[in-house]
């Protein structure tokens, strides 16, 4: 019998745009269970400042859309299954991480941690 | 060297903003008439600043909040944000640049600040000073200030959906294209403004 049922090559199609995505180098090597661990983590502020989480600006629900925690602005979904456009542009994807691990960990991530949230957000 | 070079590319644009800003002359002496509106030019008639028009800056600066048109600042303010030190610390936020973008958006924002607008609206957003705090802020000068001390903090700090008066699009209708007029501003949860 041959495949004729349009969702079977849509979704394949989407797997393959996953694939691609993970193209963003690091997200192949990690683990998708510890980024989605790492996301929820809040850390505390040293001021006494409310906690902060990647969650603080994209949510926890990556297929919606986020706000930023400090301006209010609206942030489209991370996650590539509603917003293909996300985890394409490897410059783009460095220059965030190291924007927002030093806003929601006050450090720098390492490579592992990197490769964890991509793998979680490409997962998504 | 650097800052030559800067400043050369910000005067030929400067150049080109001027001729442009002589086309649109009639725009000119609208100081606080609204109600002159209706008459059309080639500029959309009742802009207050000039919209953004370049790719870099709208995509790069308006990532965390609303790209801010570059009338709304005089030049050495916009210098200052600009500076490799200030983007890193960018009022509690990490907004550094590569070299070359941050020359190509420092070059425009420099070329179109305030003092450069053919807009008497824009204008008054040079006149004084931009605030004491490390960084300039537009909500900081004078002309800004005049316009929104009478709007209780209810609306503003206690309103969810507006948060800072630096969210100029929270209640300004027109604000992705430039228009700030009053007749366009709608609070949200509290509606037009008629004063
Ligand atoms: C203070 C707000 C804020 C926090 C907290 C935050 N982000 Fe972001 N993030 C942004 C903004 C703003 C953008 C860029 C706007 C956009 O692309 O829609 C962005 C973009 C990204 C991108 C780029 C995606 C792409 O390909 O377009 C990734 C990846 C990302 N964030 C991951 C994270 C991770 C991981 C964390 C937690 C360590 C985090 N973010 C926390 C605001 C935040
Ligand atoms: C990583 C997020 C981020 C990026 C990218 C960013 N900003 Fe900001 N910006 C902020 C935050 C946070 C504030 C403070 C908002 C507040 O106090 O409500 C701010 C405030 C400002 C203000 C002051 C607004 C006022 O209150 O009058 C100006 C002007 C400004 N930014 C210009 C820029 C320019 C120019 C760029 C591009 C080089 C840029 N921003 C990129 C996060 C960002
Ligand atoms: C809380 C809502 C709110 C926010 C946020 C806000 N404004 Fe306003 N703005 C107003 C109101 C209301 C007026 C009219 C004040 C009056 O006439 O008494 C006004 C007036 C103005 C005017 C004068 C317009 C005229 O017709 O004379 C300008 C220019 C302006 N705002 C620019 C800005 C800019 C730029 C920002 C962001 C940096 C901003 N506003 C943020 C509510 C707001």
């Amino acid at each position: 019998m041959t495949n004729t049922n349009p969702h079977r090559s849509v979704s394949l199609l989407c797997a393959g745009l996953l694939a691609a995505a993970a193209a963003v180098p690091a997200a192949a090597a990690g683990d998708a269970a510890a980024g989605a661990a790492a996301w929820a983590a809040q850390h505390s502020q040293a001021g006494g400042g409310e906690a902060r989480s990647c969650a603080s600006c994209h949510g926890e629900d990556l297929t919606g859309p986020g706000r930023h925690a400090t301006t209010g602005k609206p942030i489209k979904p991370l996650a590539p299954s509603v917003n293909p456009a996300r985890l394409t542009d490897e410059a783009k994807v460095e220059k965030w991480l190291r924007r927002n691990c030093n806003w929601t960990l006050g450090r720098a991530c390492t490579a592992a941690e990197k490769a964890d949230f991509l793998a979680y957000i490409a997962s998504q | 060297m650097k800052a030559t070079l800067v400043l050369a590319g910000g005067l030929t644009a400067a150049l080109l903003a001027l001729g442009a800003a002589g086309l649109a002359v009639g725009d000119d002496d609208d100081d606080d008439d609204h109600h002159e509106h209706h008459k059309r030019g080639w500029v959309e008639p009742g802009e207050d600043v000039q919209p953004v028009a370049n790719a870099a800056y709208a995509e790069e600066c308006g990532a965390c909040h609303m790209a801010y048109q570059p009338g709304l600042l005089p030049m050495d303010a916009w210098r200052q944000i600009m500076a490799p030190e200030a983007l890193g610390d960018h009022y509690g936020d990490d907004a550094s640049l590569s070299t070359d973008l941050r020359a190509e958006i420092a070059g425009y924002l420099a070329a179109n600040a305030a003092e450069r607008s053919g807009k008497s609206r824009a204008r008054a957003f040079s006149v004084g000073d931009a605030g004491t705090e490390a960084l300039p802020r537009i909500t900081a000068t004078r002309y800004f200030r005049n316009e929104h001390h009478e709007i209780p903090t209810r609306m503003v700090a206690g309103n969810p959906d507006v948060g800072s008066l630096s969210n100029c699009n929270a209640c300004h209708q027109g604000a992705d294209e430039g228009v700030y007029n009053e007749h366009r501003v709608n609070i949200p949860g509290v509606g037009r403004w008629d004063d």
